[in-house]
């Protein structure tokens, strides 16, 4: 039976902060592959492309017939909990620290056994359901759920330390002033988040919507920049020991290639706030997050970045600010880095065109704000690390995976994807 | 020299010097946050003054602190040159390097507008209402600045910019007020409160933004964002208004001061 | 597979193993692995009245040794031998140990092999060894809560438990008769008697298993000399004889989980070999690190059927003096496991009992001994496992 979270009380301002620790942080080369698979939340094994065998843990060759071509393929996810114990002392501080933690091992369906995190409503000899997640260090695990939905699953310790759940937790939308903004504040808001700041630029010119953010729960308007230093520099004084998820919805983005603009002032917008922008964001929010990333029942756990799809491959329609979302991709990829010692998630949710004003022209189909806040607040409850939004991320993505170089041919020698 | 040999520049520096002639500081100052005019999004915008920190007395510059600023030539307090607007483009000596730099320090005509503005922010300054001012303060002199005062520059923040649906309003001349005030009275410049020397809703003036159209096409100056014009007399001051030399530059951020001569009435 | 019929493995005639060593063990200590089993061959070499020069035949295990292996020792200690190994089994090593020298000094590859296992024990030893056991304990294992052997065990134990119907009071047991077994024995680090009761109350660790369940790991080593039996007349020293071995490793690889050890499936080749049964053993050493895996061995090497371990347990005395003398110097779970020396610790307590020479409480007429070794949890399950069958003189 899994207790509600409560709401935490104030931090104690006398106490020291609880400073990350993290769970085991090595792996395999190939056991990587695992883990990148959990990061979307796919719970994959190596199947042998010639005997069929399934195998586990990650390995170089089938252990049935030695052949060399094992590939990563999506499992079903039921399994049956034949053993459990309850561990109460550990050499590793992050379990130390986290005792009594529940592991067992699962015979599942898809027809071995694992060692798997065992989440509190699991009953003995159950049956379960398996997730494939990041932990705080990064890596994939595995946890077997209740077959069925509980109470308050969500709530579980254990699992909680896989989840980035907005419940409880203060997050900064950084730009508000658009309808997508508006949107994720509303989704953030509904998830139960303690406090929605919601940062707005040049309070001196109006924007659409403002009146009805103003009086969506929880919503706090902040001023921010984030094309100004001074402005990010000055909130993150204000609120920066408060953000426990950090969510970038400000974009600019406008149509056009390179050869046929004239200058580099857009281009150059562009940067200022698709790349600059961010990197003034993590300067200004990162260390704080970092110092909290186990900080209680709030801790600081998740930097969320919004990116086009063509962050991963140029579409020269939008050629420009295609180069300049691949400059956040990229800086996406050091913040992970730079992240890793805290177990703060980087997030990052890739969607196609948005239905937006700049891709007004763009056929669907779309995605609309509502629908990315909505898949944003989804992946943070399930802590993911990579989604792709929308039918046309979905089909990108897959593109993509499948050879990156291929990809570039069809956006560049076409009409486009 | 004065009639009776004493030099007129000493003079005025010994007032300078003695505070019975007074400088007064009409700049805003430059802020990130102070607001730029806002153009329809399709077109190139006014860029923000923006700084970044190079060194503070830190591991980047032990003894120093020095900053990069960023900035369009039309943020803040700024003056317009001649080949900024289509109708001086051809002009010659119009960009703020290669004005005559005797543009740069003129007596000052200030016309107050401050009620009318307060009670109607789209408040048109005409022909008339300069008529009428010529009659009380005596008429407008050859080659000096004018300045509209409106009391603007005590707003701050969305007042300031005072963006609607249907755009900004704010006051501004009307074009005969400008053909009055380039072709009648041969001013060099005219200067603003608000954040351009155009009404807030011009665009729908004949011609549109008759302010830019008619004193650039001139050949004649622009100032915007002045503050602290309710502390001139309406005439007697010097206007002291030189841009940054930029190469081909259409304009630039700078400081203008004016020198007020105390009455000590 | 089948079975291979015993006849076509060689028998070992003529080799027998003698000079059983045992350096005290100590909690801990900041010398390393070198250092102990230093002592372990000086004490084999003082033993057995000969020179290292004589020692032509070298075999290590060994947790701790890094960065070196069996080759930087021969160099570091003086020895050039003719044959050299290095086993990596954990507490299959004394059994698989022997195999080898015993081989070695059969066809003439060297004359006297030193077998010795030792390993150091540092504050962060543990620590240290658990985070880089194994690339599959690193992916698959290690990460779910950092249990170490604790929680592998925990798991096969809860497994067992619930397949079989044994309860806690029956590994209880075997634990309680180790410890007044080791009571006598003047190298083990646990000195209190324990109680059923407290073995059943005690702090637990990885439930189902508690602090009794656990062994101490400390620092230490174990050695023996295999030579000819010619060798060890010459020499005037105490021996005792192969009946037979068997190795096994990964063992069943199919089983969900671990719940019988390689053992299983050369167990009759064990005792055909050794031409004994069950009945005719007079000393049971098994691998202890815990009792559930003391337990499997009963069953697996044929004691008794599988899922009867508890009722054997129920039904014999383990204790030196008792129906059957299991573990005679008190095991690991009382001694201290000193890294890789756990799996020699049994094969030189059955050493000193064939040949009247117990530290601690003597089994009267030790005739027949079994030695059985198992480790490694690579990643769920122990992979290695082992088993010899020793004779005393004269038997």
């Amino acid at each position: 039976m899994t207790e509600a979270i409560k709401r935490p009380a104030r931090k104690n301002p006398q106490k020291r902060t609880v400073l990350p620790t993290l769970p085991p942080t090595s792996r395999s080369r190939k056991a990587l592959g695992f883990t990148a698979a959990a990061a979307e939340g796919r719970f994959v094994l190596q199947v042998c492309e010639d005997c069929g065998a399934v195998t586990y843990p990650p390995r170089e060759a089938c252990p049935k017939c030695l052949a060399m071509d094992l590939a990563w393929k999506d499992m079903p996810e039921g399994g049956l909990l034949i053993a459990e114990t309850t561990i109460r002392t550990s050499t590793n501080v992050y379990f130390r620290e986290r005792t009594p933690w529940r592991s067992g091992t699962v015979a599942l369906d898809a027809g071995i056994t694992v060692l798997a995190h065992i989440h509190g409503d699991v009953a003995e000899d159950g049956r379960v359901r398996m997730i494939a997640r990041t932990d705080k260090s990064g890596q994939g695990v595995l946890m077997a759920l209740p077959e069925q939905e509980t109470a308050n699953m969500a709530d579980d310790r254990q699992l909680r330390e896989l989840t980035c759940d907005p419940k409880h937790r203060r997050v900064l939308i950084t730009d508000g002033r658009t309808p997508l903004g508006q949107a994720m504040a509303r989704a953030v808001s509904e998830a139960g988040a303690a406090v929605v700041f919601v940062g707005i630029a040049e309070t001196w010119r109006p924007y659409a919507g403002a009146d009805r953010l103003a009086a969506i729960p929880n919503v706090e308007i902040m001023a921010l920049d984030v094309t100004d230093t001074i402005s990010v520099d000055e909130l993150a004084g204000e609120i920066g020991g408060r953000v426990d998820i950090l969510i970038n919805t400000a974009e600019h983005v406008r149509a056009g290639g390179v050869m046929d603009r004239d200058g580099i002032v857009t281009a150059r917008d562009e940067m200022e706030v698709n790349y600059f922008g961010l990197m003034r964001l993590i300067q200004a929010f990162g260390p704080g997050m970092r110092f909290r990333g186990a900080d209680g029942v709030n801790s600081a756990c998740a930097w969320v970045n919004l990116l086009s799809v063509y962050a991963l491959s140029n579409w020269p329609a939008y050629g420009s600010t295609s180069a300049s979302q691949a400059a956040a991709y990229s800086l996406s990829q050091c913040l992970r880095g730079e992240f890793h010692s805290s177990g703060v998630k980087v997030v990052n949710a890739f969607f196609g065109p948005l239905e937006e004003d700049w891709r007004q022209q763009l056929p669907p189909p779309k995605v609309t704000p509502e629908g990315l806040a909505k898949a944003v607040v989804g992946a943070l409850r399930q802590g993911l690390e990579d989604l792709a939004v929308g039918a046309v991320a979905e089909d990108f993505l897959v593109r993509w995976k499948e050879d990156p170089r291929v990809l570039e041919r069809e956006l560049t020698q076409s009409e486009g994807v | 020299m004065t009639a009776n040999g004493t030099s007129v520049l000493a003079t005025l520096a010994a007032a300078i010097t003695s505070g019975s002639i007074r400088t007064v500081d009409l700049t805003h100052t430059l802020d990130p946050d102070f607001p730029v005019i806002i153009l329809p999004p399709e077109f190139g915008q006014c860029a923000r003054f923006r700084v970044e920190e190079v060194s503070r007395y830190d591991e980047r510059g032990p003894a120093w602190y020095w900053r990069n600023f960023s900035c369009s030539e039309h943020t803040g307090t700024h003056f317009d040159a001649p080949v900024h607007w289509v109708s001086g483009k051809d002009l010659p000596n119009a960009s703020v390097d290669s004005i005559p730099v005797e543009g740069f320090v003129r007596p000052v005509c200030v016309v107050d507008c401050s009620a009318e503005s307060t009670a109607d922010e789209d408040f048109l300054m005409t022909r008339d209402f300069l008529v009428a001012w010529e009659e009380e303060h005596g008429r407008i002199p050859e080659g000096c600045w004018v300045l509209m005062r409106t009391d603007w520059s005590k707003r701050s923040a969305a007042a300031y910019l005072n963006m609607r649906e249907d755009g900004a309003h704010s006051p501004g001349p009307n074009a005969d007020a400008i053909r009055f005030l380039v072709e009648e009275r041969n001013i060099i410049g005219f200067g603003t409160e608000t954040v351009g020397t155009d009404a807030g809703q011009a665009t729908h003036l004949s011609p549109p933004y008759p302010a830019h159209y008619l004193l650039h096409g001139a050949g004649r100056y622009g100032l915007q964002c002045l503050a602290n014009l309710d502390q001139l007399p309406p005439t007697g001051a010097v206007l002291i208004c030189p841009p940054l030399k930029i190469k081909h530059g259409s304009g630039s951020p700078l400081r203008v001061l004016a020198l007020v001569e105390e009455t000590g009435a | 597979m089948a079975g291979r019929s015993a006849s076509l493995r060689q028998a070992y005639d003529g080799v027998v193993a003698a000079v059983p060593i045992t350096i005290p063990y100590e909690r801990f200590s900041p010398e390393p692995a070198h250092w102990w089993i230093a002592r372990a061959l000086g004490s084999l070499v003082r033993g057995a009245k000969i020179t290292p020069k004589d020692i032509d035949g070298f075999c290590v295990s060994s947790f701790t040794l890094f960065p070196d292996t069996a080759v930087g020792l021969t160099q570091h200690l003086g020895l050039t031998p003719r044959w050299l190994d290095h086993i990596p089994m954990g507490g299959a090593s004394g059994v698989v140990g022997l195999r080898r020298a015993a081989r070695a000094v059969q066809c003439g590859d060297a004359d006297i092999v030193a077998c010795v296992a030792g390993d150091a024990n540092h504050v962060d030893s543990f620590r240290r060894m658990l985070s880089s056991f194994s690339r599959f304990a690193q992916d698959a294992s290690y990460p779910y809560g950092s249990g170490g052997p604790n929680a592998s065990f925990a798991l096969m134990t809860d497994h067992y438990m619930k397949t079989y119907g044994a309860k806690r009071e029956d590994l209880g047991k075997i634990c309680v008769a180790q410890r007044e077994n080791a009571l006598s024995f003047p190298h083990a680090l646990m000195k209190k008697p324990l109680t059923l009761e407290q073995y059943m109350s005690a702090r637990p660790i990885a439930d189902p298993i508690a602090l009794f369940d656990c062994v101490m790991p400390c620092a230490g080593a174990d050695a023996f000399l295999v030579m000819s039996e010619e060798t060890a007349k010459d020499l005037g020293l105490p021996a005792v004889r192969i009946l037979s071995t068997i190795e096994r490793h990964n063992a069943f690889p199919d089983d969900p989980i671990q719940i019988r050890g390689g053992w299983e499936m050369d167990r009759e080749e064990l005792w055909s070999m050794a031409g004994v049964t069950p009945d005719d053993v007079d000393l049971l050493e098994t691998y202890d690190d815990y009792p559930i895996i003391s337990m499997m061995q009963f069953e697996d090497l044929g004691f008794c059927k599988k899922g009867e371990g508890a009722e054997f347990v129920r039904s014999h005395d383990l204790t030196n003096s008792g129906s059957f003398p299991h573990n005679t110097s008190g095991g690991q779970l009382s001694v201290g496991q000193a890294g890789a020396s756990g799996g020699y610790l049994g094969m030189v307590e059955a050493m000193r009992q064939l040949t009247g020479s117990a530290l601690g409480t003597q089994v009267e007429q030790a005739k027949i001994a079994v030695v059985s070794g198992f480790g490694m949890i690579n990643y769920d399950r122990g992979l290695c496992s082992g088993a010899a069958v020793l004779a005393g003189a004269g038997t």
